[in-house]
């Protein structure tokens, strides 16, 4: 049970963390997605501006990193107090968003900045 | 029957419900997010035709939906760190008050970027 | 609403609603005299004496010092000797009481409180310290700011509205809660105390407290105005610390 604590303590911990790095990248992203939107989006506007750009694929990838840390924490939580779930299980599950997170949105970073 | 298990709610209870669900929203959306992104590998064309959804009057409504849950539980964490990690102030509740503002002016921000 | 045949016929009524049976059960009415500068302690205490002896109720002092009289009224945990009936009319017109939520309900108004107290134990809720009689007096500054973080929690008197207004300690059926965590909050800013790494390690976790969501429930009802949320926001922050440098092992 003890370990249990420990790992359950780290956890509150990286996900403050998390989400104070993330909290840079979200104004970022808010701002620049203003930008994007405006006279409707297209592939060949975003694609223009990202492909090829390393800050780009950079800052984009660090972003879904952190999202891979800060999500899951707060999923397993909500999987535990609201949907009734033990703690192993929540655990599972969590684990198996944060690798969706880090495949599906690692893909879409290359997609779009490669 | 069971007892009364009623507890009228706080403005802070409030602020944890917004932050939750909105969350759990935004965690449900990212996968989305993420495979109509990711169609840019199949090319442009591909990446066009993904993006075309956002041409619906419902998905615009979304988008605007995210960006105003974004805004919500980005403010909504902030305050959350300030009472976790900064100098006790109590329920911060200036800050709640915050949240729904920012949160409501990027609202307008999007539709204003939306239109022009 | 006619006046209870016991009563002067030019009284003022209440009429009342009080749980009574344990899990299972039903909430009752009666009518009760309505006076001037009435509790709700008084309501309860005129119904078990003059109208049903069958119901069960805790008080002790009922004067606001020993909370042994804390129930549910309209669903809000109060200390029912310092709650006036006018200031919850003033608020609605019905009036509901019920035995405090989060504990098991033994009968009527009065709940179990084992496990409650237990929790506090597991918190290592008690002090310990190091000298005996014979060793000199610890200094301790009244102004430090251990010394100040303390003071504001070692009022608590035990009374579980805290513990009854959680909503982890709801949805966590081991969640500590408010009360335990902080008085382990006390207890950690105590310098005499000499069991600081067991008691933080104790409080750790999910069943302790980093699963405190800050409802602030807690600091809103208590009636000696303590603050748990404070108490376990700096034990998040010092013990999330803690372990991930690995201090907690």
């Amino acid at each position: 049970m003890n370990e249990d604590a420990i790992a359950q303590a780290r956890a509150w911990y990286w996900q403050r963390i998390s989400a104070m790095v993330l909290a840079v990248f979200v104004v970022i992203h808010l701002v620049v997605m203003m930008y994007a939107i405006r006279g409707g989006l297209s592939a060949a506007e975003i694609l223009d501006r990202t492909q090829g750009s390393l800050l780009v694929g950079v800052f984009y990838g660090l972003f879904v990193l952190a999202c891979a840390v800060h999500v899951p924490i707060g999923i397993a939580k909500i999987l535990q107090e609201w949907g009734g779930a033990s703690p192993r299980v929540a655990s599972r599950l969590s684990q198996l968003f944060a690798a969706v997170i880090v495949i599906m949105g690692l893909a879409a970073v290359w997609g779009v900045s490669a | 029957m069971r007892a009364s298990r009623s507890r009228s709610r706080s403005l802070a209870y409030s602020a944890f419900v917004v932050h939750r669900v909105s969350g759990l929203l935004l965690a449900l959306f990212l996968p989305l997010h993420f495979l109509v992104l990711s169609q840019a590998i199949r090319g442009q064309a591909a990446l066009d035709q993904a993006l075309r959804l956002s041409d619906l009057p419902a998905v615009k409504f979304a988008e605007w939906g995210l960006v105003v849950l974004l805004t919500l539980h980005l403010v909504g964490g902030i305050r959350l760190i300030l009472i976790e990690f900064g100098p006790w102030k109590g329920t911060r509740s200036g800050w709640i008050t915050a949240t729904v503002f920012i949160a409501g002016c990027t609202g307008v921000l999007f539709l204003y970027n939306l239109v022009i | 609403m006619t006046t209870p045949a016991h009563l002067p016929t030019d009284s003022k009524t209440l009429s009342v609603r009080i749980w009574r049976g344990a899990a299972e059960g039903n909430f009752k009415t009666y009518q009760v005299p309505r006076n001037e500068s009435q509790t709700i302690l008084d309501i309860v205490t005129y119904v078990q004496r003059e109208l049903d002896p069958t119901l069960s109720y805790r008080f002790a002092c009922r004067v606001g010092m020993c909370g042994s009289c804390a129930m549910l009224v309209n669903g809000q945990a109060r200390w029912t000797c310092r709650t006036h009936v006018s200031r919850v009319l003033d608020q609605s017109s019905t009036l509901e009481i019920a035995p405090l939520s989060n504990m098991p309900v033994i009968k009527d108004l009065a709940t179990d409180m084992t496990v409650f107290f237990d929790k506090w134990a597991k918190a290592k809720g008690q002090f310990k310290g190091a000298k005996s009689r014979n060793d000199d007096f610890a200094q301790v500054r009244p102004d430090s700011p251990q010394r100040r973080a303390a003071d504001a929690g070692i009022e608590c008197i035990g009374c579980g509205i805290c513990y009854s207004s959680c909503d982890v300690v709801a949805w966590r059926p081991d969640y500590l809660g408010p009360a335990a965590l902080n008085r382990a909050w006390t207890l950690a800013n105590d310098v005499r105390d000499t069991q600081q790494l067991e008691r933080l390690k104790a409080i750790a976790g999910d069943a302790g407290c980093h699963a405190c969501h800050s409802h602030f429930l807690c600091t809103e009802r208590c009636p000696k105005a303590i603050s748990p949320t404070a108490g376990i926001a700096g034990l998040k922050k010092k013990i999330g610390r803690m372990a991930v440098k690995g201090e907690l092992e």
